[in-house]
């Protein structure tokens, strides 16, 4: 059974807005029967051009029915540009969230009210244009790319959770991987992480800040297969360690050192650390 | 809140005769039925009793029964206790609308490189028995087909399937997990070679199963261990289960005519009356070969887990074969190996009833269901369409 908040049970027991508006200013509808949920909205404004009344149509399950009711809500009140910037996690939250694996309901909504407002603009979002990258469900790369965007996915489970894409027949599910690569990247540039700001520290400082660092990260894992690993100097950026136990024969020791070890001292210590083997 | 609950072959209420006869085995009779002393003797003789109830209700030898921990597993080992008998043949014969304990097989041994070859079923569910005959090989190590399908109870012609398969030599074993006490099996008369059953479908606890394998049947043990079950399953005895499965076979057995003319009676009522209330719905599957209290019924234009829920609402316990209640964004495997066509196979809804259902109990379905429907297809955008594409809007 799906773990629905309150608010989700009331929204989908008592729905708000249910209905068509006749002659509405802007209208819009996404889904189909094939797909297992479809969404067709439709809104109304007032003389100061804010959405007057808003009403939804909606064949899917609990949380379909849900989101559709929360964003009517959501909408009213709104001038086209506010209403615009609404997106899926806009009415997830409104119903105090949804499970992840039902996301997709609140991007079908912000997607119907996204396709009404250029309705409204006498304009059309033409799914032609976009490569269809899922078949089964019909989702183009444009759909992907803004979810994995704007809700931040970084698998194609969520992609699929989100947008359903990669859910049936599951053959995009390369695409889909190369498109989150592509977009990561691209938000990687357009936002670099913020460089930790390392302190300069002083040498016993730093002797002291590697010992905890091996201490805690390194050695625990190490004693676990039945090896250890001891600190015998540090010279500058230089850190000379000795392996024990097992390690010390293990074929795979010095993979085990470069990667592993070295990765954790530059995350957590400075990042020009260089790990040297000695054997003593 | 009273509960109507009508899931039953999701799972059954364990029948409170079997659990008082398993209860003892939890904490006086804890012994171990391998040992030596009296003490696990005297568990050993109700183990032995028990595989004769089991045997009994099956019309099969009791050495024939082996005890399993579910119908997972009794499935997994029929399949790959087979397998590793016959290592030079590769191919195996199975069908599209299988539960996934044989289906996700069939894909991990595809994946292994193993050919799997997955008969289709009709609009009706019913298998086409040429499209077997032509899937022989020389390779074809097994042949395994359910014996009726759980979402809509259709019954396969196992016993016209057993003659073909036998004929060419090739073992042959079938899912009996929904069909085991619902319908009469004799083993003696039939070809099947191995069959799977599951403890919690038939009224006794979840976490029991049983393969029967017949006897001179290739097969190497699936779970490696002890010398338990003649060595065909390793692992101590799941004595209080082992004994609470009998103690259902046997209630089960004493259950087959009731569950074949009042129970079955009760779903005809069931379905009749939907059909008869709620305009556009249909019935999945076979009528005419079906499990006696098993329905499918598909409300079209409407989707199945806002029925579950509402219905749940109202304390009616049912399943869905929609995509939303899976977890998988795809309706059921079973109504699209059936090609209903997607206005129904979202809103489709599967009542399964057992002994303990009552006329009442369906007269309140009867009593909330149609506004159920009415009220989703009032949201619906595709209900309004279609009454105008037929002129009542």
């Amino acid at each position: 059974m799906w773990d629905y908040t309150e608010k989700v049970k009331d929204h989908f027991l008592n729905p708000r807005n249910v209905g068509e508006i006749e002659n509405p200013d802007g209208a819009g509808e996404v889904g189909s029967l094939a797909c297992g949920d479809a969404l067709r909205l439709s809104f109304k404004l007032d003389e100061n051009k804010r959405i007057k009344e808003a009403k939804f149509k909606t064949f899917g399950c609990a949380s379909a029915i849900a989101s559709s009711s929360a964003l009517t809500e959501i909408i009213k009140g709104k001038t086209l540009e506010e209403a615009a910037k609404v997106t899926n996690q806009d009415i997830a939250n409104y119903l105090g969230g949804l499970p992840e694996e039902k996301m997709h309901c609140s991007v079908m909504g912000r997607e119907a009210l996204e396709i009404a407002i250029a309705n409204y603009h006498g304009q059309k979002v033409v799914k032609e244009d976009f490569e269809i990258i899922c078949k089964c469900f019909g989702v183009t790369d444009r759909e992907i790319i803004k979810a994995i965007r704007e809700d931040d996915l970084k698998t194609v489970e969520q992609v699929t959770y989100y947008t359903k894409a990669g859910g049936g027949c599951e053959q995009c599910h390369p695409k889909i991987e190369a498109l989150i690569n592509q977009v990561r990247k691209e938000m990687a540039k357009e936002a670099p992480p913020l460089q930790q700001e390392k302190k300069k520290l002083t040498n016993i400082q730093k002797i002291k800040l590697i010992q905890e660092t091996l201490g805690r990260e390194i050695i625990p894992a190490l004693k676990a297969d039945g090896g250890d690993l001891e600190l015998i100097d540090v010279e500058g950026n230089k850190v000379y360690v000795a392996l024990r136990g097992k390690c010390s024969f293990c074929p795979s020791s010095e993979f085990t050192l470069k990667k592993y070890v070295e990765t954790k001292l530059r995350e957590f210590v400075s990042d020009d650390i260089e790990l040297e083997e000695v054997r003593l | 809140m009273k509960t109507v609950y009508v899931d039953n072959n999701a799972t059954t209420k364990v029948a409170p005769e079997v659990l008082e006869e398993m209860l003892p085995y939890f904490s006086e009779l804890y012994g171990n039925p391998s040992s030596m002393h009296f003490f696990g003797g005297q568990v050993q003789k109700k183990v032995n009793e028990a595989r004769e109830k089991v045997a009994d209700l099956l019309g099969a030898d009791p050495p024939e029964i082996v005890f399993t921990s579910c119908g997972t597993e009794s499935d997994n080992a029929a399949i790959l206790g087979t397998l590793d008998s016959y290592p030079e043949k590769r191919h195996l014969i199975t069908t599209r609308v299988e539960h996934p304990a044989i289906g996700n097989v069939g894909t991990y041994l595809g994946r292994k490189g193993y050919r799997v070859s997955e008969l289709s079923v009709d609009r009706e569910g019913r298998l086409d028995v040429d499209e077997l005959r032509e899937s022989f090989t020389d390779e074809t190590a097994l042949v395994t087909i359910m014996y009726a399908n759980n979402e809509t109870g259709v019954i396969f012609p196992i016993e016209e399937i057993g003659e073909i398969v036998k004929a060419k030599g090739i073992p042959f074993h079938t899912d009996a997990v929904q069909t085991v006490g619902k319908i009469p099996i004799n083993m003696k008369k039939s070809k099947v070679d191995m069959l799977s059953l599951s403890g919690h479908k038939l009224h006794a606890p979840k976490g029991i199963g049983v393969l029967y394998i017949r006897k001179g049947t290739k097969f190497s043990p699936f779970m490696i261990g002890g010398h338990q079950e003649k060595g065909r399953r390793g692992g101590t005895e799941n004595v209080p289960y082992i004994i609470g499965l009998g103690k259902a076979c046997e209630l089960a057995k004493r259950h087959l005519d009731e569950e074949n003319t009042r129970i079955k009676v009760l779903r005809d009522y069931l379905e009749a009356k939907l059909l008869e209330k709620i305009p556009n719905t249909l019935v999945n599957g076979d009528r005419n070969h079906r499990l006696p209290n098993t329905v499918s019924v598909s409300f079209e234009y409407v989707e199945g887990e806002s029925i579950l829920l509402l219905l749940s609402d109202l304390g009616i316990c049912a399943s869905s074969g929609s995509a939303c209640t899976s977890g998988s964004l795809e309706p059921s495997h079973v109504l699209r190996a059936m090609g209903v066509p997607f206005t129904a196979a979202h809103g489709s809804i599967r009542f399964s009833l057992s002994i303990y259902n009552t006329k009442e109990e369906m007269d309140y379905i009867i009593e909330h269901l149609p506004p159920i429907i009415q009220r989703l297809r009032d949201i619906s955008p595709f209900w309004k369409d279609y009454l105008k594409s037929q002129g009542k809007g």
